[in-house]
């Protein structure tokens, strides 16, 4: 068994003419917190729905917890946790009916009580979905992904559009994952995330990763005289290799 | 931290996917109120546009003239007749409105003027000629003796009322289930199951038994309310009744779930429904006997799957037939059933 949850090799999809990941390689390391950081277009969603088993490549192969999606998808939906950006749940289920339903498809997990304290839902167990707040919808959608006990989890721009009181709320969440042991890969456009969830950082741009190391390394690789005003950040790193702001909206 | 129970508390996925399928139906209250009430408002409707044929009154128009009065005294003594003056210059647009189905010119001998494609102008014909040719002395060679029955579901009502059922269960299934997919996957949430260790065939057959639970209801109140309100018979077994109806649920959602297979917007699943179901409305024989159409698409008529659903719970509601007698409708209605689900499952677009 190799040490790597999540290896991907020379990953190629395109749309017509547009290329969304061109020859992309990447190793999440077991136990690990990887963040796949880009603006918006980079190439971040394909990358990692072709990880999840969601869309096939053009070309490259994958393996996921040493297992290979066309051979082993009954057995590898089993162990992952899956958080798609902007996938909204039914508006007039509760909350508990809707982790009944997710647990009903694994053979192991936690239970409705666990997960419901594990993400702090307890107070909204028998509230509608469409009576959540953002950051709530947010956790529920998180406590769908982790409702088997999943070896590892891909996360899709998690705190995309949250309070920072709810994000804050969301990290907790994470790191109490990964405190158990687990593996995530997930993506994000705000470096802060980054610094503070990810173990590695890689910079994607038009389709490839154009950088690879710990959020420190980065940073420290930038070169900047240290002594100005603020230290650098991500932002900095990113903006010295394309030129661009991170955030392009 | 990990589980107690197989599945921590949670029931088999069917009865899970099932149970949220029938609390979402439940808490939305449009969707109860078409199931239901929308059958029961369509039979009043039509019992009162199309009471029983046997009490319509024959109107005849009488055009001025100097013996119209006399006439009017003739006809008049009939009570099947229902007489009006129309002025020349209507004559014409109250036939063609049906204001009045004949109008007679009075004359020696009189003027019937009417169009004989129809059959309510032929019928009045019939009855003004009898009645004046009698009043001027015409001997009959004998009198029949007349046996009037009245046979109880013999009405239009009654013939429609097993139409408006079966229009019900083919509307209901196919909006629903059809509705509800494309919805699903405009929410990213078809995408998100797919993400699940979820079994896809379960998911799809989980819609159909949702279905399938609302079908007593559905079926029921229409029944009961044609029952005490027209005193409609119900002829068949209860149990064959509902095996009909199980089969037209699964039919047409098996055909829902092909129209939405792959549609991505609330127009254009529409546009499909209506696409597959108003030919349906028109040619399977809901409203009026579907032999009206040429014979030469009689077969296709007959392969349509309102029109077997329609042709089989008229014949147990109405007649009493036992499942033997509805084989080639049922055989028809499975087809249905199996074929759709089999190639919507294989083209279902998840993302």
């Amino acid at each position: 068994m190799t040490a790597a949850a999540v290896q991907c090799r020379d990953l190629c999809k395109r749309y017509g003419d547009v290329v969304a990941v061109d020859g992309l390689s990447l190793e999440v390391l077991r136990g690990e917190c990887f963040g796949l950081l880009g603006p918006n277009g980079a190439g971040k969603t394909t990358t990692i729905e072709i990880l999840e088993g969601l869309l096939a490549p053009d070309s490259g192969d994958v393996e996921v917890l040493g297992l290979q999606w066309r051979r082993d998808e009954r057995a590898l939906r089993q162990r992952l946790g899956i958080q798609l950006q902007e996938s909204q749940f039914i508006d007039k289920l509760t909350v508990e009916e809707t982790l009944r339903v997710f647990r009903s498809f694994y053979h192991r997990g936690k239970t409705i009580d666990e997960l419901l304290s594990l993400v702090e839902l307890e107070s909204k167990r028998s509230s509608w979905v469409v009576k959540l707040s953002g950051g709530q919808k947010q956790r529920l959608s998180v406590a769908c992904a982790l409702v088997g006990d999943p070896d590892l989890l891909f996360l899709d721009e998690p705190s995309t559009g949250l309070d920072p009181q709810s994000r804050r709320q969301l990290w907790g969440v994470l790191q109490r994952f990964r405190a158990g042991g687990g593996t995530i890969l997930l993506t994000t456009h705000y470096m802060d995330e980054a610094e503070v969830l990810c173990d590695r950082v890689a910079i994607v741009d038009q389709g490839k990763i154009i950088a690879l190391d710990t959020p420190k390394a980065l940073v420290a690789g930038l070169g900047a005289p240290k002594v100005v005003v603020h230290e650098g950040t991500l932002e900095d790193v990113f903006m010295s290799l394309t030129g661009r702001h991170l955030r392009d909206e | 931290m990990t589980s107690n129970g197989a599945r921590g508390g949670a029931h088999h996925p069917l009865v899970e996917l099932t149970l949220a399928r029938l609390r979402e139906f439940v808490r939305e209250p449009e969707a109860l109120f078409w199931s239901f009430f929308f059958p029961i408002v369509m039979s009043i409707a039509m019992a009162i546009a199309f009471p029983s044929r046997g009490a319509q009154p024959v109107r005849v128009g009488i055009a001025p003239g100097a013996s119209a009065e006399a006439l009017r005294a003739t006809l008049a003594a009939d009570t099947t007749i229902e007489i009006r003056d129309v002025p020349p210059d209507e004559e014409l647009r109250q036939l063609r409105e049906g204001d009045v189905h004949i109008v007679v010119r009075p004359g020696n001998p009189p003027t019937y003027r009417f169009d004989p494609d129809r059959d309510e102008s032929r019928v009045a014909r019939l009855v003004v000629d009898e009645v004046l040719k009698r009043a001027g002395g015409r001997t009959e060679p004998w009198q029949a003796r007349e046996d009037a029955v009245r046979i109880p579901g013999s009405r239009y009502v009654d013939w429609l009322i097993p139409g408006i059922v079966a229009l019900g269960i083919m509307s209901n299934s196919m909006w629903t289930i059809g509705f509800m997919t494309v919805q699903m996957r405009l929410r990213k949430l078809l995408k998100r199951l797919a993400a699940s260790p979820m079994k896809k065939r379960e998911f799809l057959l989980a819609q159909l038994l949702a279905r399938l639970l609302f079908l007593g209801p559905e079926v029921a109140v229409p029944f009961v309310f044609a029952m005490l309100a027209f005193g409609m018979p119900i002829r068949g077994s209860v149990l064959n009744i509902a095996l009909v109806a199980v089969t037209g649920v699964l039919a047409f959602g098996s055909i829902g779930l092909l129209v939405g297979s792959r549609v991505r917007t609330i127009e254009a699943v529409s546009g499909l429904m209506n696409l597959s179901m108003v030919p349906m409305w028109v040619l399977s024989g809901v409203f009026f006997s579907s032999s009206n159409f040429p014979e030469a698409v009689q077969p296709l008529i007959r392969a349509l799957p309102l029109t077997a659903l329609v042709d089989a719970m008229r014949a147990v509601v109405l007649e009493g037939a036992t499942l033997g007698g509805i084989r080639p409708e049922m055989a028809t209605l499975a087809a249905w059933a199996i074929v759709p689900f089999s190639i919507g499952l294989r083209v279902f677009k998840w993302r």
